[in-house]
């Protein structure tokens, strides 16, 4: 066995509102494959401001608890905002104090400002966008990552040089999370010593996105409107299933051009791109573009009244009909099922 | 104010793409601009237009991508830098370097960049390259605004970005890269006295090596071992009945048969 099989990872565990991000433990969990059984995995926590600290010791707890032998933990008034400099450099103090061949992240808003700036002061490779992992029975070494491109329409699969240290970022809900390990084998909770740099962004505003809504990348139930939906009141009956599923809604780009709904929603080749494990599409036709976005979700149903839309030739299940009527009661449906305990 | 364009010339991605033995056919694809670099000139110009100053665009890649330099001189740039190196496709690093070494000798005031390019869709290497360069950034602009330093303060961009958590706005002091999303501006055509004197305005080549960078800079990290075709996803069925029966259906469907509740 070469010493490759032997390889430090380190995560960078992402936080929102005060929570670990699952995509973080997704990370984890590629973290502890890429380490191999010999491996050591080291994860880091950074954050500030006044709410932060219990907020990541729980985090932390998390961690050490899925797999992860070292939690560095860094609090610092630096870190209250999202400032990129001060992100990569706590990072960077992870990495100068474990010293990984690997580091992952989450394919993230964050996580893709962070990731070029650790790779580039690494002198590190890095692979953005993973879907899968495959690693050979005797560890890390030699690892298969496979990503999207050319908007979906190929996938590439890629390895790490010998010797090298790479930065990877996956994209969320496609990896498993890192298992509980045994109890008694946690991993240590440490605080890391960080001099924060010279900031350079200064954060004057954020007009934040209604709280409490799911966030589209990491949905596991997308609710999905289109120029079907004919006006913003139109989204109301998606919203009303989204709530009853505890899913989030997203638009085609169609509805977002017609002014229904933000851009933020917009899901497909100039939007975003999710793989949730169902996919509800009502009044959407099917656009190649959004296709992009959304067919390598688990589930897709669509819900729109031309027979002919190409949608169809992508759904699992398709209902032709007319999203008013099929919306609310498949609503009703879901309420009446997920209230009954067991069913 | 001096302004630096990073662009990459791409497929066209909504064209359709051939697999071939493992690489793409070469013959089904149509190059252009990487539409988010579009923005990012877009910008450029306009900032030039309110600012006075120059835009000079930039690109790392093999000899065909003089088209699309050719196409943003056309735009209104006023110069350009071809990177013509044949062998760094995916290898990120290897352009970053190449980047910013060019993008060093012209210290610009504002570099700009598109988020990602639509076909390899990283969009790792403009970051790269600031974090070489040791300039701040600020990602996925929406609206972008130059202003002067108050109380001798240098100048800076404030840039309304998006991000999973809303919109934020963020200062940065200059020089800075600003990468572009959708929504930040709607991109000019060429227009024909501009394609004409797009001719006539300098389009510089140059090698890695005469930007200085060694083998050690270019050295990739990762390589490709396959390109594969996405799996293709068959079509489902269509549920039948009066609306109630097809929601009750689906409903069921869902839970028993996908599992998903
Ligand atoms: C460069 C470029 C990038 C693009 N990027 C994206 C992208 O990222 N995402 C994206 O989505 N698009 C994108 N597009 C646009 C894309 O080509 C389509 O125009 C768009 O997806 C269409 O949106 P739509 O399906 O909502 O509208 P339409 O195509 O107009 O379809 C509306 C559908 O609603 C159905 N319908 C109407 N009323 C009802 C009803 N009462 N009940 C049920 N069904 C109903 C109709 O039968 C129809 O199928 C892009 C295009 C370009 C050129």
């Amino acid at each position: 066995m070469s010493d490759q099989s032997k390889r430090t990872a380190l995560v960078y565990a992402e936080c929102a509102e005060g929570k670990l991000r699952r995509v973080a433990l997704e990370a984890l969990g590629a973290a502890r494959r890429l380490a191999g059984d010999g491996g050591s995995v080291h994860a880091v926590l950074a954050g500030g401001g006044s709410a932060a600290s219990p907020a990541l010791a729980a985090a932390a707890a998390e961690l050490a608890a899925r797999g992860a032998g070292v939690v560095h933990v860094i609090d610092d008034p630096a870190l209250a905002g999202f400032a990129p400099e001060a992100y990569a450099a706590a990072i960077g103090a992870a990495v100068a104090a474990v010293q990984p061949s690997i580091i992952v992240l989450g394919h993230t808003a964050a996580g893709r400002e962070l990731a070029p700036r650790v790779a580039a002061a690494l002198k590190g490779g890095h692979i953005a966008d993973v879907t899968a992992i495959q690693v050979p029975e005797d560890g890390g070494a030699d690892a298969i990552l496979t990503r999207p491109l050319y908007a979906g329409k190929a996938f590439e699969q890629r390895r790490l040089l010998p010797g090298a240290s790479c930065v990877i970022t996956v994209r969320p809900n496609n990896l498993p999370v890192a298992e509980p390990v045994e109890a008694g084998s946690e991993g240590k909770v440490a605080a890391l010593a960080y001099a924060a740099p010279p900031l350079w962004t200064t954060v004057r505003d954020v007009v934040r996105k209604a709280s409490g809504r799911v966030d589209l990348a990491e949905a596991d139930i997308i609710v999905s409107g289109g120029r079907g939906v004919r006006s913003a009141d139109g989204f109301a009956p998606l919203e009303a299933l989204a709530k009853v599923l505890g899913g989030a809604v997203g638009a085609s780009r169609g509805a977002c051009d017609a002014g229904y709904c933000d851009y933020a929603l917009q899901i497909g080749q100039t939007g975003k791109t999710v793989t949730p494990k169902l996919y509800i599409a009502c009044g959407i036709s099917g656009a190649i573009q959004h296709l992009a976005g959304m067919s390598q979700s688990r589930v897709i149903v669509a819900i729109n009244k031309d027979p002919d839309a190409p949608i169809f030739g992508v759904a699992d299940y398709g209902i032709v009909g007319d999203l008013f009527e099929v919306v609310p009661l498949l609503t009703a449906e879901f309420e009446r099922i997920l209230a009954t305990p067991g069913s | 104010m001096q302004i630096a364009v990073l662009m990459k010339q791409t497929f066209d991605t909504e064209e359709k793409i051939e697999l071939v033995g493992g690489a793409v056919a070469e013959h089904s694809v149509k190059y252009i601009i990487n539409p988010y670099d579009e923005y990012a000139l877009e910008e450029a110009l306009r900032l030039r237009e309110a600012h006075g100053g120059s835009v000079t665009v930039i690109s790392c890649g093999p000899g065909r991508a003089v088209e699309a330099l050719r196409t943003g001189l056309a735009m209104g740039a006023d110069e350009a830098v071809l990177i013509a190196e044949d062998g760094l496709a995916g290898n990120d690093r290897a352009i970053a370097a190449a980047l910013a070494a060019a993008v060093k000798s012209l210290q610009p005031d504002l570099l700009l960049a598109g988020l990602f390019a639509v076909d390899r869709g990283a969009g790792s290497v403009a970051l790269q390259a600031a974090e070489l360069l040791g300039l701040p950034h600020a990602s996925a602009a929406l609206k972008l605004e130059i202003r002067d330093g108050a109380g001798g303060g240098g100048r800076t961009a404030v840039v309304e970005r998006d991000t999973e958590w809303g919109v934020e706005t963020v200062e940065v002091p200059l020089p800075a890269l600003v990468t572009a999303q959708q929504g930040l501006n709607e991109p000019r055509y060429p227009s024909l006295p501009g394609i004409m004197k797009a001719k006539r305005k300098p389009l510089r080549e140059v090698t890695a090596a005469e930007l200085g960078l060694s083998a050690d800079d270019l050295a990739p990290r990762t390589e490709r071992v396959a390109l594969l075709a996405p799996p293709v996803r068959a079509a489902g069925r269509k549920l039948a009945g009066t609306p109630g029966e097809q929601a009750a259906q689906l409903a069921e469907l869902l839970q028993r048969e996908a599992k998903l509740f």
